[in-house]
């Protein structure tokens, strides 16, 4: 029987990352040992794909540009033809620290997606001002909508289970925010389990997170419209088989 | 006659002619020209029998005739957006879709060859 991490994919969408992405599949390879690394190159301009390859991850080179959740979900599809059981979504740029993946796929055993919360305690990330209101108050809305004390929805480090897995690959928004709001209202209406677990993040490695207070009423207005098309929509549902070993 | 009821006609035939045209050069699908045909003869009908109007407008008791085909026209080119709109969302879903394909077939038919290859070369050299 293959561990939990030799079942695991590392999804990593990444568009124009070149700096990056060679440094963050290495770590991620290094510190989970038995994963398997995809890098989704979202149709990159620059050699994201030739660093990817060479640190050792396989590369999806989308043909042209769909988003963070477009490149999730043809993650989802490869990991569910080639018969991986869980999915990690891992940031291409070095913010997400690969230590946690551990602690996500270990709770994959009780729950279905399990989200890495950058405020539960652990590490030294901060958002201030308007755009933390807004991050709160979606957070609000999300745990009761999962019955669940959720802190972070728009993390976008997360692992998905094997039903997850099963669900995204068919429904998967790629809609800006879409993909963290929305997928998380798509998981709760599926009757996915979700839960969070305290994550640390690092700064981001270029530019800093705004804290212009237009813009975080932009943020939550999306936020918002997010959240109200997902609830507005009919419930998904997904025949689930369980999935084979992977080759 | 007077210039205008030459000018509604003729309007209204030129709207009619350009979209048959189109379909005809296959450069409009029924169900996108079925608007325009539809606006294209009220429009005719109108122009050959302008006393229609001000029935349909006591009808609905629009008083100034004009209005009604004002607020006729809005309304069928709200429509036609709104179809416009749906019919670019099912086609970005419909590129995604195919994208995400190209991208995965891409990876096999490299893997493909790349074992191929390694066949190939295990045979030359055994």
């Amino acid at each position: 029987m293959p561990t939990a991490l030799e079942r695991t994919l590392i999804v990593m969408p990444a568009f124009n990352e070149e700096e990056a992405v060679g440094a963050v599949v290495r770590e991620v390879l290094r510190v989970a040992p038995g994963v398997s690394c995809l890098v989704v190159d979202d149709g990159s301009l620059d050699s994201t794909a030739r660093e990817a390859a060479a640190a050792g991850a396989t590369v999806l080179q989308l043909p042209i540009n769909l988003g963070v959740g477009g490149a999730m979900r043809a993650g989802f599809k490869y990991a569910l033809s080639k018969g991986f059981a869980n999915v990690v979504q891992v940031d291409s740029d070095g913010q997400h620290d690969p230590a946690g993946i551990a602690e996500l796929v270990a709770q994959l055993d009780h729950y279905d997606l399990v989200l890495g919360a950058r405020f539960a305690g652990v590490g030294d990330y901060a958002v201030r001002g308007p755009r933390r209101w807004a991050m709160q108050v979606l957070s609000g809305i999300l745990s009761r909508l999962t019955k669940t004390k959720l802190t972070d929805t728009t993390s976008g480090f997360r692992a998905s289970g094997p039903r997850a897995v099963a669900l995204f690959a068919q429904h998967y928004p790629s809609e800006y925010l879409g993909d963290t709001v929305e997928s998380l209202v798509i998981a709760s209406r599926s009757k996915l389990r979700v839960t969070q677990v305290p994550v640390a993040m690092r700064p981001r490695a270029g530019g800093v997170p705004s804290h212009n207070p237009y813009k975080a009423a932009v943020y939550l207005g999306r936020a918002g419209m997010a959240l109200f098309v997902a609830l507005i929509r009919p419930p998904v549902v997904v025949a689930f088989t369980e999935p084979v070993s992977p080759a | 006659m007077s210039a205008s009821y030459i000018f509604g006609i003729v309007a209204a035939l030129i709207v009619l002619a350009v979209v048959i045209e189109s379909l005809r050069r296959h450069h409009l699908r029924e169900r996108h020209a079925i608007w325009w045909l539809a606006a294209g003869i009220v429009a005719l009908v109108i122009g050959v029998f302008p006393d229609v109007l001000g029935w349909a407008a006591s009808l609905v008791g629009v008083t100034v005739p004009t209005n009604l085909v004002f607020f006729l026209s809005i309304a069928v080119l709200f429509l036609v957006s709104i179809q416009h709109s749906g019919e670019l969302t099912e086609l970005e879903s419909e590129t995604r879709t195919l994208a995400e394909s190209v991208a995965l077939q891409d990876l096999r038919i490299k893997e493909l060859e790349k074992a191929l290859a390694d066949a190939l070369e295990s045979r030359r050299n055994p």
